[in-house]
């Protein structure tokens, strides 16, 4: 149920035509880097990925969307409103049932910031709010992930760490990477964008970095 | 320079102002006004605390109405906020907003009389109009992509309560912070349609010439509103508006015969309460228009303008009194005592004020606005040039005002001038209650003669007035490329 299978995706920017027509079919257990220079249509392509394929995927945008009033753990938990009665959700957000507690603990610890649980997220660093955003992905708990550059602002070792977290979390992902080896290393397949197009679909084992060179 | 939008703007409405004033009443009438003056002063520097128990009671409910109107209001803005897209909402909200706390007042007086109510309705009601309207601007200015994120199943109230609310939360508290200063202005000149708040205390202190005891409310009032950093605190608010509807008083029942009757007879024009029927209507009306309604309209026209101009040469020369890039720290403390004393004096009760003094004309009304509103934008335009870094070679003095902040400042400068235009309006029109001839005095004489018919409609012409004022004022805005902040 989580693969998709779109065709037809264009979009335009004030009368010029900047993404497709182009299709792309996504199976249940592929992960998909699209790669490619910035401005070539990536997060263009993972936008209309999520209006066509309706809400039920995890986003993670590049500009994350955090609420930066309220804590990182009230950002987490909205990864979950729908599971709960407005009563519960309200009476969370003054005070948060334990269970919820422990479980976004948990969350957070696996990402490395288990004691921000409830800094403001206003007063994090770059790689702080990207990985609350990640968290937040991750607690949805769907199995189809889209992801907007998402460890960008991380550092090598920690990025790494939360690549191999969204991996082993999603079955299907369609992720936006600047990083080729990140790329490589972390999707079973690669799809390249040149000018709105896609120039390049392969498995990942079937490339070296040299092969996705060529389009930037 | 006059290729310049805004230049050219502001030479018109010089313009305006200055043919204005040919034709405006403005004279000192008071046979030995500076005697009056000076010994108002003597009062203000000799205040009388301790005259009578009666200023501490009206400095409570002066509180009390405060808190209650502006909590109804805020709450009642709130929820109209949530359906503030609608456009019947939005004419509503407009219209209720379009009338004066004093107006309200007057309104409910005829039927609740001095009942608690008639001052938080005036209150409640008007600032319902004006939040509804902020909160929605605020609102609808939240990071919309929290919202697009949420799991598609999730309610509207977790939904409005998670990815809204937190957002929007410090502005609106800041807001409502600011409305709750005005509230207590607002509370205060209530008095002077004779609820019990520190206006009926002020007329009475100075119709029997007592100035130190004026000058004790005065004081008080003042420390009241400096000091609320201090004494509004999170916490304690749910104390204060649980505990302010015991401090209203008692005032008098009400009587629900009045409230029938002035539905069902009082505001029925006269000829249609009578047997005159549709056909006296028109004369009744074209009597109404001709000898009130329009001297009025022009009076109050002509008087905002004046007003309005004579408030921005004000703030202009008011803003290097706290600006950090002239003079020293004594020079800038005076500054900000004397800017503090201009906005936190509502414009009625320093119109009240002059008017006792200088006698019966425009003169104490246009001082009066000048002085509230030029101490508001002033203070706003002057906090603004601190955050100016000049270079270090930057010329001082008179060229450093002309050359490097004015035309820095100058736009939004324009833009607080022009959003208090409808601000300067509806309060020249209440001005009339003191004898000015502009809409309210035509409002209040109706009242006075027991003709509520006219004073309705009257009360009905200067809301649409307001409304118009409003929108004219947003367009030059818009059309001047002018931005603002809705706290002003």
């Amino acid at each position: 149920m989580s693969g998709f299978d779109l065709s037809g995706l264009t979009a335009s920017f004030g009368g010029e035509r900047v993404l497709g027509p182009l299709s792309l079919r996504v199976r249940e257990g592929e992960q998909v880097a699209l790669v490619g220079k910035s401005g070539a249509g990536k997060s263009t392509l993972i936008r209309l990925i999520h209006e066509q394929v309706g809400r039920n995927s995890s986003l993670v945008p590049q500009e994350l969307g955090l609420v930066n009033a309220l804590p990182v753990f009230h950002n987490v938990f909205m990864g979950q409103l729908d599971k709960h009665r407005t009563w519960y959700n309200t009476l969370s957000l003054i005070r948060p049932f334990a269970a919820d507690r422990a479980a976004v603990k948990n969350l957070l610890d696996e990402l490395g910031m288990a004691e921000k649980l409830w800094i403001p997220t206003a007063s994090l660093s770059g790689g702080q709010r990207q990985r609350v955003a990640i968290a937040r992905a991750i607690y949805r708990d769907e199995s189809l992930l889209l992801a907007d550059e998402p460890v960008s602002a991380l550092d090598g070792p920690r990025a790494l760490q939360v690549m191999a977290l969204l991996r082993d979390r999603f079955a299907t992902s369609v992720i936006a990477l600047h990083d080729v080896e990140l790329a490589l290393q972390y999707c079973n397949r690669i799809v390249g964008i040149q000018d709105g197009l896609i120039e390049l679909d392969e498995p990942s084992d079937r490339l070296s970095p040299s092969d996705i060179m060529s389009l930037y | 320079m006059l290729s310049y939008p805004t230049v050219r703007a502001s030479l018109i409405f010089f313009a305006v102002a200055i043919a204005g004033l040919l034709f405006a009443d403005i004279a000192i009438t008071a046979s030995n006004p500076w005697r009056d003056l000076g010994n108002f002063f003597l009062g203000v520097v000799t205040p009388n605390f301790f005259s009578s128990e009666g200023l501490m009671t009206a400095l409570l409910r002066t509180v009390a109405f405060a808190f209650v109107g502006v909590a109804l209001g805020s709450f009642f803005g709130f929820l109209l906020a949530l359906v503030y897209r609608l456009l019947p909402v939005r004419i509503f909200c407009a219209f209720i907003r379009a009338i004066h706390e004093l107006f309200w007042a007057l309104i409910f007086l005829q039927f609740f009389g001095f009942h608690p109510l008639t001052g938080v309705l005036a209150i409640a009601i008007p600032y319902s109009g004006i939040f509804a309207k902020v909160y929605s601007e605020i609102l609808e200015e939240a990071d919309p992509e929290p919202r697009r994120l949420l799991p598609p199943g999730t309610g509207m109230v977790a939904a409005f309560l998670y990815a809204r609310i937190p957002d929007c939360w410090d502005q609106m508290r800041t807001y409502t912070a600011y409305r709750l200063e005005c509230g207590l202005r607002s509370s205060a000149i209530l008095g002077f349609v004779g609820l019990p708040t520190l206006g009926f205390y002020l007329e009475s202190s100075f119709s029997q010439g007592l100035y130190s005891d004026a000058g004790a409310m005065l004081i008080l009032f003042y420390v009241l509103i400096a000091s609320i950093p201090l004494w509004v605190r999170p916490k304690l608010l749910p104390i204060y508006i649980l505990a302010a509807p015991f401090f209203l008083g008692e005032g008098l029942p009400i009587v629900w015969g009045n409230v029938e009757r002035f539905f069902t007879e009082d505001i029925i024009p006269a000829p249609l309460r009578g047997d005159e029927g549709l056909t006296g209507l028109l004369p009744w009306l074209n009597d109404l228009m001709i000898n009130e309604a329009l001297p009025g309209i022009w009076n109050t026209i002509l008087l905002t303008q004046i007003a309005l101009v004579a408030t921005g040469i004000l703030a202009l020369l008011a803003f290097p009194l706290i600006s950090n890039h002239f003079g020293g720290p004594v020079r800038r403390t005076s500054g900000h005592v004397f800017l503090v004393i201009a906005r936190s004096t509502p414009e009625y009760i320093l119109a009240y004020i002059l008017l006792q003094l200088w006698g019966p004309s425009m003169l104490p009304a246009v001082v009066a606005l000048a002085l509230h509103n030029g101490g508001i934008i002033g203070h706003l335009i002057g906090r603004q040039t601190n955050n100016i870094r000049l270079r270090p070679d930057a010329p001082a003095g008179f060229n450093r005002y002309t050359w490097e902040l004015v035309p820095r400042v100058y736009r939004s400068f324009l833009a607080f001038l022009f959003y208090r235009w409808e601000i300067i309006m509806r309060e020249t029109a209440i001005l009339g209650i003191l004898g000015i001839y502009t809409l309210g005095f035509y409002v209040d004489s109706a009242i006075q003669n027991i003709r509520f018919d006219r004073a309705m409609v009257l009360i009905l012409i200067t809301a649409l007035l307001n409304i118009g004022v409003d929108a004219l004022g947003r367009y030059i805005r818009r059309k001047l490329a002018l931005q603002t902040m809705p706290t002003c």
